[in-house]
């Protein structure tokens, strides 16, 4: 039997791992094993071997690599790792498949850094006040439209780290799931 | 702070007075960072990994946290200064085996430890001792927040935190805490207990690997999703599952006083016998026993006021810890088995007998 990493030795170190309702088995050479860290129990999780043995069969029919960083999808076979942030965007497909195994859910809905924050409230600030000023002036309001254009130039020319203080506190406050509208605004 | 003053503080994670502190030894929570569109310590060549540590460095240096603190690059760190610190969860076993490129910074109370360059460029954790999951968190949250000004984290809307492995991921956190369990382990009740916790999607290993053949009747459980939950959120369904253990210890240890008091008696018995006697000791046998010793105190079949004592020679019996304070350059496990019995004896010399019950 040979290795299902390098697919070139013998096999000599088996792993299986007990999921609920899931067997699922891994069979590595020495070198291999030694690689991934299966003699270090302390760092050592099943879990992402297979993991990352499932995601490389994925990325595998792609021939992407990262602009960034340079990585491939050979490297990722390789560590079970990837290269840089900007990764995850380029392997995105083959990843999209392995999260929803490896975690309880795809989104984030935990903490957001203030300065990214800070920029989704921004873009929601900046849309809303957009959305009144079409409005105004679908009704000839014009006096109105003149509020909301001054409130968009003001806004306009703050940068975003001085943006906490003209906002209100509910409009502070991010409520997650994080909007997907805000996935240009940033990577 | 230089290694021998961090070595000298055995800061005792367990004697203080608080929640669980006998059944929880310890608290821990661990974040995952990365720098925007720089690559990740793995895959970043030599040069741009010691050109990132130093950015970072001077960063966690600069918290108000970190004033006097222990700030090394990891090429500065013998061998068994760093396996010190794994014997102290101060750094992973990962980490001990970096040198040039990686560092680390720590506070003086050696709460809050920060590995620059491990698996991602940021691994910061913050250790309490007892069950105090919710305070380690907002401890290393604080830091995050702080650090989040000065350095750009790789953040993306849908994934959250970018991390090198796609299993660490959103939340980019592992909490974790350390059990002791010596009547669950009697009673062999550990292996249901791992089942049980594994269904809700936590890991229970060993003192130092997975396992139920754990060390010191010393488990560690912590969460393996970082992905779709808020952080509060696994915190609190860990504390639940914890709570439940905790709850079951108790019971167990209720039930040997009531129903296995004469086991329990000659247990904890020769457990004195040979500690107190012996010339040569492993460090699997060491902490066994110091374990049973602990029950014992726990009990109050011992006085409380030994519970310092034996708690430090829970660190003090690991290999790394005799070796440094022999000031030995070299040990073979023979020498150490008969340091580590030594060491044990002297600490142990004025414990009385245990109290029959």
């Amino acid at each position: 039997m040979f290795c299902d990493v390098c697919n070139t030795k013998e096999a000599t170190v088996f792993l299986t791992q007990m999921t609920p309702g899931n067997v699922k088995k891994v069979n590595l050479c020495a070198s291999c094993s030694k690689i991934q860290g299966v003699d270090d129990p302390l760092s050592f999780a099943l879990t992402n071997l297979l993991s990352g043995l499932e995601a490389t069969d994925k990325i595998a029919q792609s021939s992407l690599s990262c602009p960034v960083c340079g990585f491939s999808q050979s490297d990722f076979k390789k560590r079970g790792r990837l290269g840089c942030s900007a990764c995850y965007d380029i392997f995105i497909e083959g990843l999209s498949v392995i999260l929803p195994n490896l975690h309880r859910g795809i989104v984030h809905t935990g903490k957001v850094p203030i300065k990214i924050a800070q920029a989704y409230a921004r873009a929601s600030q900046l849309e809303a006040l957009q959305t009144s000023l079409a409005h105004a002036i679908s009704k000839e309001q014009y006096e109105h439209a003149a509020h909301y254009r001054d409130l968009l130039e003001e806004l306009k020319k703050n940068p975003p780290g001085n943006l906490e203080k003209k906002m209100s506190p509910r409009q502070k406050k991010i409520d997650s799931p994080i909007p997907s509208k805000a996935d240009d605004l940033l990577l | 702070m230089n290694f021998s003053d961090l070595f000298d503080t055995t800061k005792d994670l367990r004697m203080h007075s608080v929640p669980h502190s006998q059944i929880v030894v310890s608290s821990r929570v661990r974040l995952a960072r990365n720098l925007h569109q720089k690559p990740f310590p793995g895959w970043a060549k030599k040069s741009e990994r010691i050109t990132l540590m130093e950015e970072m460095k001077s960063a966690v240096e600069a918290l108000p946290e970190m004033a006097l603190a222990f700030s090394e690059r990891m090429e500065n760190l013998s061998l068994l200064e760093k396996q010190v610190l794994v014997e102290r969860y101060l750094i992973s076993c990962e980490h001990a085996q970096k040198s040039f490129g990686s560092a680390l910074v720590m506070n003086t109370h050696q709460t809050l430890s920060v590995m620059i360059n491990e698996e991602d460029h940021l691994r910061m954790q913050a250790i309490l001792p007892g069950f105090q999951l919710k305070e380690a968190f907002s401890m290393i949250a604080k830091i995050d927040t702080a650090l989040e000004e000065r350095l750009a984290f790789a953040f993306h809307p849908k994934l959250g935190y970018l991390t090198a492995c796609p299993s660490n991921v959103g939340t980019g956190m592992r909490v974790s805490a350390m059990l002791h369990l010596p009547g669950l382990v009697l009673f062999e009740y550990m292996n249901k207990i791992i089942n049980a916790v594994h269904k809700m999607g936590f890991v229970v290993r060993g003192l130092h690997g997975e396992g139920t053949d754990a060390m010191g009747n010393l488990f560690q459980i912590s969460n393996q999703t970082t992905l779709g939950e808020k952080e509060e959120d696994i915190i609190q369904r860990l504390h639940v599952v914890i709570e439940q253990i905790i709850q079951h210890e108790s019971n167990a240890r209720v039930i040997l006083l009531k129903q296995k008091s004469e086991e329990l008696e000659d247990h904890i018995g020769r457990t004195y016998g040979i500690l107190c006697h012996a010339y040569s000791i492993t460090t699997k046998e060491a902490l066994n026993l110091l374990s049973l010793i602990k029950l014992g105190i726990d009990l109050s079949l011992f006085p409380a006021d030994v519970s310092h004592d034996v708690n430090a020679l829970l660190i003090e019996v690991q290999p790394a810890h005799l070796q440094k304070r022999a000031q030995l350059p070299k040990t073979t496990t023979k020498i150490r088995d008969s340091l580590r019995a030594k060491l044990i004896r002297t600490k142990l010399k004025n414990l009385p007998k245990p109290l029959l019950l």
